[in-house]
């Protein structure tokens, strides 16, 4: 318990960090996939499947288990390989502690407002099955962004797809 | 500044102005890059524009005065769609009072108004004295006379309120050219992180100054009626939150900070409420604000989608988005009843409503064909009319005076602000920048 108590510090830390901007250090994606890949060595365990922002394959580093799932346009039903994947997660965080935080995204077409809307209710559509299959929903922290944070530029089918997502983080 | 034709003397509105370049000044530290250094280019026009010469005023000060008045009184007439200034390259002379001015020489190149003028320094205080004359070239007579005075950093100030009186003597419509705009614009940077401004401008573009600035998303930028204040949401904590921040003095309050969406805030037209987006009770609703108690009323209670609150302008009903009926459509909500109607039928895709000044219809985004355009929906005749014909057209914003939409589109894969008349005749669009630039909302007339 005092290890993940600690891990999830460092990391609050290093986000932190991260969030005061221009001239401090920033954590790149290598370091943090590694930081990931390395927390077995504190002691985490099994917390280690669960995921890391910014991974481009959209996978918790050395697990092969998804964190970012992609619902179709205007929609926030899962899909089969989503359920699928959540089970195990569900399965890890039934025998932890650890809270996670649910990060809903919409691609820009239509409205900011009403994307913001779009995206909680992905963000929620994954906590429910999730505490449907036994998790705690004290475990669970949703957020949506909408539109506002992207992760693919340009207006393209592929892009409106990577965007209309849900991280676990 | 002050006008003898009114005697207009405006200490508050005078007093903000102060304290923002103050404070502009102190917090930035720096002079930022302006919308309107760049010309605007102005997409579409009236047929017919009335030819108007504004000529390059008479200055009587010291080197050369820091604005040019002639030039921004012609943009601003120009942008309005409605005015084609004539170059003052091809003006045959260059009066600077009406009894110098020839008419013949402005029949010649069909010019039907003529605008002359002059500015005088005060010597040692920094004041500015600004007269200017209208004439009617057919009727060889002079329609207006009016002097202005203020101070040098309020020249673009005079030039704008000098362009509001002309419009409104020659259309009869009270012009909006002295209003200011809010925006926000967005960088996205290495590694996944963004960068997000709210900027506060002229209506020109002009004079842009930074209101917020944070690494999380700000969103909804919505004006008090009278001006003085802002509310908008902002992600700065990590969730959303939404605040509200007087212009002048920079106090910010944090107005909700609950579990889930805390967005959309839109001030009502007495100031006194504020209609927002909560889903702290299950799923998006609409609540209403009580900024003196801060009460909250929930308005809907719908499993759907309810967001994007709008007021009437009696303030007794608001117009919302909701999915209740599977895609998007307007719906209007009475406060004192609570009765819920749907308003909009055509299309499959209608969001982000704001009900015209005169109460004649809506100003929304309506798909079409997949693509999102600015749109005006009747009452009277329940007809839809797409506006624009660019895509992804989103964030739609009335001038005060009705005549004018500001939004936001896409120009070669950036967030641009552009403007359409409300009939769809006028269009501009502001200068593409390094950002994307989103949001716009158009203030109200300065008090």
């Amino acid at each position: 318990m005092n290890h993940i108590k600690q891990l999830i510090f460092t990391a609050a830390l290093l986000g932190l960090l991260a969030a005061c901007g221009g001239s401090q250090p920033v954590v790149d994606e290598t370091s943090s996939a590694d930081r990931a890949g390395s927390a077995d060595t504190m002691g985490a365990g099994a917390d280690s499947g669960l995921g890391r922002d910014g991974m481009d394959d959209g996978q918790a580093a050395g697990s092969g288990l998804a964190t970012v799932f992609y619902f179709d346009y205007d929609r926030s039903t899962l899909t089969y390989e989503t359920r699928q994947a959540l089970d195990r997660h569900a399965e890890i965080l039934r025998n932890s502690a650890r809270v996670v935080r649910l990060e809903g995204h919409a691609d820009d077409r239509g409205t900011r407002e009403y994307n913001l809307a779009l995206g909680e209710r992905r963000a929620k559509s994954i906590a429910d099955y999730l505490v449907l299959q036994g998790v705690s929903r004290s475990q669970l922290e949703t957020i949506s962004y909408g539109e506002e944070k992207p992760v693919a530029y340009g207006q393209s089918e592929e892009s409106y797809r990577l965007n209309r997502r849900v991280e676990i983080k | 500044m002050t006008t003898d034709s009114t005697a207009e003397l405006k200490p508050a509105w005078l007093h903000s102005l102060c304290m923002l370049a103050l404070l502009s000044l102190l917090a930035l530290g720096f002079a930022s890059k302006s919308l309107a250094q760049i010309t605007i280019e102005i997409t579409e026009g009236v047929d017919d524009p009335t030819s108007i010469a504004v000529v390059p005023f008479g200055w009587s000060g010291s080197g050369v005065p820091s604005e040019d008045i002639a030039k921004i009184v012609g943009a601003d007439l120009r942008r309005s769609g409605l005015f084609s200034p004539v170059p003052p390259s091809e003006m045959l002379g260059q009066p600077h009072q009406s009894s110098d001015v020839h008419y013949r020489d402005w029949r010649a190149i069909n010019v039907e108004y003529v605008v002359v003028g002059t500015i005088r320094t005060g010597g040692v205080s920094k004041s500015v004295e600004v007269q200017y004359e209208v004439m009617d070239v057919l009727k060889q007579q002079r329609i207006m006379y009016e002097k202005l005075s203020g101070s040098s950093a309020q020249m673009r100030d005079m030039a704008h309120a000098i362009s509001d009186k002309i419009y409104e003597k020659l259309t009869g419509i009270p012009g909006a050219f002295s209003t200011k705009i809010l925006y926000v614009s967005a960088a996205n940077r290495e590694n996944r992180r963004y960068n997000y401004r709210l900027y506060k401008a002229d209506a020109d573009g002009a004079r842009e100054q930074l209101i917020v600035e944070s690494e999380e998303p700000l969103l909804s930028p919505s004006w008090s009626p009278d001006g003085s204040e802002l509310a908008y949401v902002s992600f700065e904590s990590g969730r959303p939150a939404i605040y509200r921040q007087n212009l002048a003095t920079g106090a910010r309050e944090k107005l909700t900070n609950f579990k889930g969406l805390n967005s959309a805030p839109a001030w009502s037209p007495d100031g006194t409420q504020l209609a927002m987006v909560l889903s702290k009770d299950g799923n998006p609703d609409i609540y209403v604000m009580d900024l003196a108690s801060k009460n909250l009323r929930r308005l809907t209670r719908s499993s759907a989608i309810d967001t994007e609150p709008s007021w009437y302008p009696d303030g007794k009903s608001l117009v919302f988005t909701s999915d209740r009926g599977r895609a998007p459509q307007i719906y209007k909500v009475s406060l004192a009843t609570g009765a819920i109607q749907r308003l909009t039928f055509e299309g499959s895709y209608n969001a982000r409503a704001s009900v015209l000044p005169d109460n004649s219809g809506l100003v929304l985004v309506h798909r079409q064909d997949g693509q999102f355009h600015i749109a005006e929906y009747n009452f009277a005749s329940e007809r839809m009319r797409a506006l624009t014909k660019t895509s992804l057209d989103e964030s739609p914003s009335v001038a005060p005076n009705g005549r004018m939409i500001i939004y936001a589109t896409h120009q070669r894969g950036r967030g641009i602000l552009a403007a359409v008349s409300t009939d769809g005749n006028v269009k501009y669009n502001f200068p593409r920048t390094t950002r994307d630039l989103r949001e716009p909302a158009w203030g109200p007339w300065p008090k």
